[in-house]
């Protein structure tokens, strides 16, 4: 995968130094989300509870740093932010056993995973999510030695200063350990690649000219103006 | 101009074609034959963007209506294999199957772009099969990763095609054999939606860069396929493309 300019701003002080530009997120990862649709599940279109966990890609036209302005299409009155723990790889992932699972990982950091607002999940949502630049990272990769336990994470989002949401990694579905396992079953994760484990919900909305700070417990702030188009 | 992207002896060359049986000429000056090489995806792959259900005759096969609007979901590198290369076939599963596709390579930049400049954006073509394994198929962001983002079942090559070359995309022949006989033909004429239409569609949304790839559908005829099946995709211009079924076993599972 070619590398993004949109990473230059993201220090990564830890092995392997540099990301590749790869995001993947995994979708109605937290309870929150998976709650909000309620009985849903059951019905058309989706017939069932998913059984393994839904993943997207968030293309390299998305990344962008912390700082970095996120334009809001014109066709868009607002978007949906998500607040998501980022786990930077940190060597060749590749049928990962849960138990092992953190040796993989290099470091965390902050993911604002940008959408248009959908409320439904039949079809990958490329056209609300793979925007040109809905994907700001920040602020630095904090190493794994740094954070001792991935799985007690708390996260405040704000909109121009005011609390809009909180959250923490402990409502996660699957935990990073179960996820990387079951992600690495069938596609390989590279060093440098990053996995977003997941939102709550309801997403909080922002509109034009408001300013989205999302902070995480020994992770630092990621902030991020939203513009016009 | 036709070229690959190959591995031999120690380094990765640029390759042309050499005459009629499959010789290769490295951009060296060495000519060695096509087993002799390991053919990587035959150039820089950026996102991965892929159509389903973009030939009319296949949305039927799969018993689904034709989209309104293009069905595009996308892929990770993990995905990609060279042509003569190996894919892992589960064996739980039921029904894993091959998908002979026109991909269609990014040169230029493209941002809001009109069907009518659309072409102007594109550097070339080549063939790709990407396999899906219909067992794991959820309704939840459908086509799913786990069915359709599997390590080394997105086969790219063996050659990148110059646009130039290709004079035009929208009538292009496709077949797959499997184990030499004829299993899938279409024809990118029934592509439901087109090469501009989908780069318009694409670039009004997200930036395309230089070494994106659109991989542009599969029309009907698709099959289960079984370890030690051999699955050859030919496009017409483009060459053909081989790819082989591995077993868990291989891998040691």
């Amino acid at each position: 995968m070619l590398p993004s300019t949109g990473l230059s701003s993201i220090a990564i002080d830890v092995s392997p130094f540099r990301l590749t530009g790869t995001v993947y997120g995994a979708l109605l990862n937290q309870r929150s989300a998976l709650a909000v649709l309620g009985d849903s599940v059951n019905r058309l279109p989706y017939k069932a509870p998913p059984r393994w966990p839904v993943l997207y890609l968030k293309p390299r036209n998305t990344l962008a740093g912390p700082g970095d302005p996120v334009v809001i299409p014109q066709d868009c009155a607002e978007l949906e932010v998500a607040a998501c723990l980022g786990a930077v790889i940190g060597r060749t992932a590749c049928r990962v056993r849960a138990a092992d699972a953190l040796d993989f990982i290099a470091g965390y950091l902050i993911v604002n995973d940008v959408s248009v607002p959908h409320e439904n999940y039949y079809r990958p949502a490329v056209r609300e999510k793979a925007r040109d630049g809905f994907c700001p990272m920040g602020p630095r990769v904090t190493p794994r030695e740094e954070i001792p336990d991935p799985g007690c994470i708390d996260s405040r989002t704000f909109i121009d200063g005011e609390l809009v949401q909180s959250a923490s990694t402990r409502d996660l579905v699957r935990p990073l350990e179960q996820l990387l396992a079951e992600i690495t079953d069938f596609m390989t994760l590279l060093a440098g690649d990053v996995l977003c484990l997941g939102a709550a919900a309801p997403a909080p909305r922002v509109r034009c000219a408001q300013t989205v700070t999302i902070e995480m417990a020994g992770l630092g702030r990621l902030t991020n103006r939203f513009i016009a188009q | 101009m036709m070229r690959a992207r190959v591995a031999y002896a120690g380094a990765i060359h640029e390759a042309t074609p050499m005459g009629p049986v499959g010789a290769l000429r490295l951009a060296d000056g060495r000519v060695i034959a096509e087993d002799q090489a390991i053919w990587l995806p035959p150039f820089e792959v950026g996102t991965i963007i892929a159509l389903g259900l973009n030939y009319a005759d296949h949305a039927k096969e799969m018993a689904f209506k034709a989209q309104e609007e293009p069905l595009v979901f996308l892929k990770g590198p993990g995905a990609l294999l060279g042509h003569r290369g190996y894919t892992r076939r589960p064996a739980e599963a039921m029904f894993m199957h091959y998908e002979c596709e026109l991909a269609v390579i990014i040169g230029r930049s493209a941002q809001r772009v009109s069907r009518s400049r659309a072409m102007q954006h594109v550097a070339g073509y080549c063939i790709a099969n990407d396999y899906a394994v219909r067992d794991y198929l959820e309704n939840w962001y459908r086509p799913n990763l786990r069915a359709k983002n599997r390590d080394g079942a997105t086969v790219l090559g063996p050659w990148f095609v110059d646009a130039a070359d290709v004079r035009n995309p929208g009538d292009l022949g496709l077949r797959t054999f499997v184990n030499g006989a004829l299993a899938q033909q279409g024809n990118t004429r029934d592509l439901l939606f087109d090469v501009p239409f989908l780069i318009e569609y694409l670039s009004a949304f997200m930036t395309l860069l230089a070494g994106d790839v659109i991989l542009t559908g599969t029309p009907q005829g698709v099959r289960n396929v079984m370890p030690g099946d051999e699955v050859v995709c030919e496009i017409d211009g483009l060459g053909r493309q081989v790819n082989w079924i591995a077993a868990d076993e291989v891998y040691g599972r």
